[in-house]
């Protein structure tokens, strides 16, 4: 099958670097899966799982939104920050959901508020497939 | 003149000196290198975040429609220097080259009869500037007691500087920070921070990209953390600057000090063999005075 570059950085540092298959993309607007040869596309990202079909099997890692910028050659996912699955902790979710919680209840005005919620509603999906996932692999 | 315990004193004090300044260098001989690392895992971030931003101005070029944080208010008259310092001394002339080209640039503006804004990062900053640009001085933010530099600190600063904008506050923001070349050659720089402008180097290429959701939304959401990655950017080079400038500094300073402690033993040295010179003399005329 043919492969393409895939690079997965956040600010802190490059977490993936590496030639693989396949990327499933938590989009804004939905999901969508990354294969060679994808058209030019630029893509905002919601708090979701990223999972990377490389050469070892499938890799999931846990991003707090960002951008995508996908080309025919490579696929770059600008990540505000990215922990593999494995390694994520829910505490870190469970305050990100009560910070939006907060901000949602001090917000003024419609705009913000209808970010927020939308922001608080992707959090809480990501929470329940994370507690799917891990309950699936008990 | 001094006697001789005075000067014992004198070169045990310089000695203790030195000693201090030694520590000091290898201390920031070490958090060098971990700073040269911080910034080296932040590039590929800024790099990639660099070219996609290439791609998207590309894209919105020739709209009208472009974000102010984009295309400028349209005015060029109230300008924010954003200047970055570091929160300590001793580091050379690390923290002045800095507020230097600052006030250099500050003046150039005020000459000109444009307003100027002052937002400075770090106390020497500050402090530095207080002096003569006390009511420009906007807002500052302090970084001591952060611990580790992360990207959190970026996005505050980011965040406080698009509000201002927003509230239409300034029109033009230029970061002051020092690029960091090698551990001997710190380059104060310049860099314009609002409207934002694609570095030239990365030309975008001829590709059209399918926004998703449209380019506008993305923008809005782009540009403040593309300017939080340009600062994020420029505080890691500066602490990298700052260490690498302290090293130099106390590396200097420790040789000045031996220098000064060979002077003083030598000077020492010559008292005391004079003064038992003199004494020999006087034993040796009383002697033949008898």
């Amino acid at each position: 099958m043919a492969t393409f570059h895939f690079d997965l950085v956040s600010p802190e540092k490059l977490v993936f670097s590496g030639d693989v298959q396949q990327v499933d993309v938590p989009g804004s607007e939905g999901d969508f899966g990354v294969l060679a040869e994808h058209a030019p596309l630029i893509a905002m990202l919601r708090p979701g799982i990223v999972t990377i079909y490389g050469d070892s099997g499938p890799t999931r890692v846990v991003v707090s939104g960002g951008f995508a910028e996908v080309n025919p050659e490579s696929l770059t996912i600008l990540a505000d920050s990215a922990v593999p699955l494995d390694q994520f902790e829910r505490a870190t979710l469970t305050a990100m959901i009560d910070e939006a919680q907060a901000a949602l209840a001090a917000a003024t005005d419609d705009r913000t508020r209808d970010r927020l919620a939308d922001r608080l509603d992707q959090l809480k999906a990501l929470d329940a497939s994370i507690a799917g996932g891990t309950a699936a692999a008990h | 003149m001094a006697s001789l315990k005075d000067m014992r004193n004198r070169i045990a004090s310089t000695k203790a000196t030195q000693k201090i300044t030694k520590a000091m260098q290898m201390v920031a001989a070490s958090k060098l290198r971990r700073a040269q690392a911080a910034a080296e895992i932040a590039r590929p971030y800024a790099e990639r975040m660099d070219r996609v931003f290439a791609n998207i101005a590309a894209g919105m070029a020739g709209s009208d429609s472009a974000p102010k944080l984009l295309g400028g208010t349209g005015r060029n008259q109230v300008h924010l220097l954003i200047v970055a310092t570091g929160e300590r001394g001793l580091a050379g002339a690390f923290n002045s080259s800095i507020v230097r080209l600052a006030r250099d640039h500050a003046n150039r503006l005020i000459a000109e009869g444009k307003e100027v804004k002052i937002l400075t990062v770090g106390r020497k900053g500050y402090e530095q500037l207080r002096r003569n640009y006390e009511k420009n001085i906007v807002d500052r933010v302090e970084l001591r007691s952060v611990r580790v530099l992360g990207f959190v600190n970026a996005q505050e600063i980011g965040e406080k500087v698009t509000a201002m904008f927003e509230r239409g506050e300034f029109d033009v923001a230029t970061l002051f920070y020092s690029r960091f070349k090698s551990v001997i050659s710190q380059i104060p720089t310049a860099q314009q921070l609002i409207p934002a402008a694609p570095a030239a180097d990365s030309a975008a290429p001829q590709v059209y990209y399918e926004f998703e959701p449209d380019e506008e939304d993305i923008l809005a959401e782009f540009l403040p953390r593309y300017i939080a990655t340009q600062i994020f950017r420029a505080l890691l080079e500066n602490n990298a600057s700052f260490y690498g400038s302290q090293m130099s500094a106390m590396d200097n300073a420790t040789r000045n000090a031996g220098e000064m402690i060979r002077k003083q033993t030598l000077t020492y040295n010559r008292t005391r063999q004079a003064m038992i010179t003199k004494e020999l003399i006087e034993i040796i005329s009383g002697a033949e005075a008898l």
